[in-house]
């Protein structure tokens, strides 16, 4: 019997001009969920609202089974990887390690240096002095070194060079080696999930467009392209985000109704890229 | 052993990976009684999912190549070699029924399936 890492049920929150609305999905633990969505979508407020870093308005979210602020011990469980270094420029990186091992109980210097050393982090540099590889990496290592279980990363791989993206999913993968440990990475960067996500949340304006396995997407949609002679009213109502062109159109189908569409049209294997525009372009 | 990710293939991650270690076993290049690497770390090597590297092994397992011992690892479980040849001679089996079937459905004569035989086995160099 498999229980969850994380459960999100029905959460809500409004903004002003934004609204995230009814985010239901649950991670398994031992696995890694990919949270994609285009820019604005609602990925950091879904974490910051796991984090409790917002006040959700409606919903429910288990980490481990518990609420978190009935039992705020489950923080020492949860590791956290934002884009944005949080720590100060004058730091130096002992500085950074003293600053923060008295909040975790479980805290293992020898496995903090056992990272900075594997990521070529020297301990007498300054925060201000690394670049945005190393800040990823430096945070990673203070993530890892309190024996968390569930390790949260928002957009870790943004502005990150490809080696750099390499080693972070080589990481990723050696942390879940161990199966009490889970991953929930959030990122537009897709190329990287299509490798190692297990299962994927996306989020399109603020609503859950798709929750499940990874393969299970791909097993429910496809692309389907042709002339745009071939496209009838009767047609289009079936397809998903239909983006036309002088030279024909694409669009996203449920393979459920693919008995809707003329065997003219060209169907094809979706990648989450293809997911994410025509999702967007459906309004 | 060796295994080799094509992600440009049409052919499903796990089916290769499946279809990599069942040749490994079958060629013997990986023994009987060995230890293979757990689920969670040929991921790690392979740099694909979870899902998709367990859905390879119990693939394997159901398919009776190896066995899944849980808390100790995969092993390449013995092949009794003449109930292997019984399996594969049954999928042989299975195939050519497919093949009829659809024969039937199009009509075609005995000596145009034979012939069809003929030149695929030339052209895949088949050998006994």
């Amino acid at each position: 019997m498999t229980s969850n890492a994380l459960e999100v049920r029905n959460l809500r929150k409004t903004f002003k001009d934004f609204c995230l609305d009814d985010i239901s999905f649950s991670l398994p633990n031992g696995f890694i969920m990919g949270l994609v969505g285009k820019n604005g979508a609602g990925k950091t407020t879904t974490i910051k609202l796991i984090l409790e870093l917002l006040q959700k308005e409606a919903g429910m979210i288990k980490i481990f089974s518990k609420e978190l602020h009935s039992d705020f011990d489950i923080k020492q469980d949860i590791a956290v990887v934002f884009d944005d270094l949080f720590f100060v420029d004058d730091w130096k990186i002992s500085d950074v390690e003293s600053a923060l091992a008295p909040f975790y109980t479980r805290w293992d210097t020898s496995t903090f240096h056992g990272y900075l050393k594997k990521f070529n982090l020297t301990t007498n540099k300054k925060v201000k002095e690394l670049s945005k590889g190393m800040k990823m990496k430096l945070m990673l290592a203070v993530a890892l070194s309190h024996k968390a279980r569930l390790l949260i990363l928002d957009e870790p791989t943004s502005g990150i060079d490809p080696v750099a993206r390499d080693e972070l999913l080589d990481i990723l993968l050696h942390y879940i080696e161990d199966e009490n440990n889970s991953i929930l990475f959030s990122t537009h960067i897709t190329s990287d999930l299509d490798k190692i996500a297990d299962y994927l949340t996306i989020i399109n304006n603020g609503t859950i467009f798709y929750t499940g396995t990874k393969d299970g997407l791909f097993e429910k949609y496809c692309i389907v392209k042709g002339g745009l002679e071939l496209l009838t009213t009767e047609t289009e109502k079936y397809l998903l985000g239909i983006q036309k062109g002088s030279t024909g159109f694409s669009a996203l189908l449920d393979i459920d109704n693919i008995k809707y569409i003329t065997p003219d049209m060209i169907t094809e294997k979706a990648t989450i890229d293809d997911v994410l525009i025509h999702v967007n372009l459906e309004k | 052993m060796k295994i080799i990710i094509q992600n440009s293939s049409d052919v499903p991650i796990y089916q290769q990976i499946y279809e990599q270690i069942r040749e490994a076993i079958l060629s013997k290049a990986i023994s009987e009684g060995e230890l293979l690497p757990s689920i969670r770390q040929l991921s790690r090597e392979l740099k694909v999912s979870v899902i998709t590297t367990t859905r390879a092994y119990t693939e394997l397992e159901k398919d009776g190549y190896i066995m899944i011992v849980q808390g100790k690892g995969c092993y390449v479980k013995s092949i009794n070699q003449h109930v292997l040849e019984e399996r594969l001679l049954k999928g042989i089996e299975e195939h050519f029924s497919e093949i009829l079937k659809s024969a039937k459905l199009l009509k075609k004569s005995d000596e145009e399936l034979l012939q069809l035989l003929k030149f695929l086995m030339e052209e895949i160099n088949y050998d006994k």
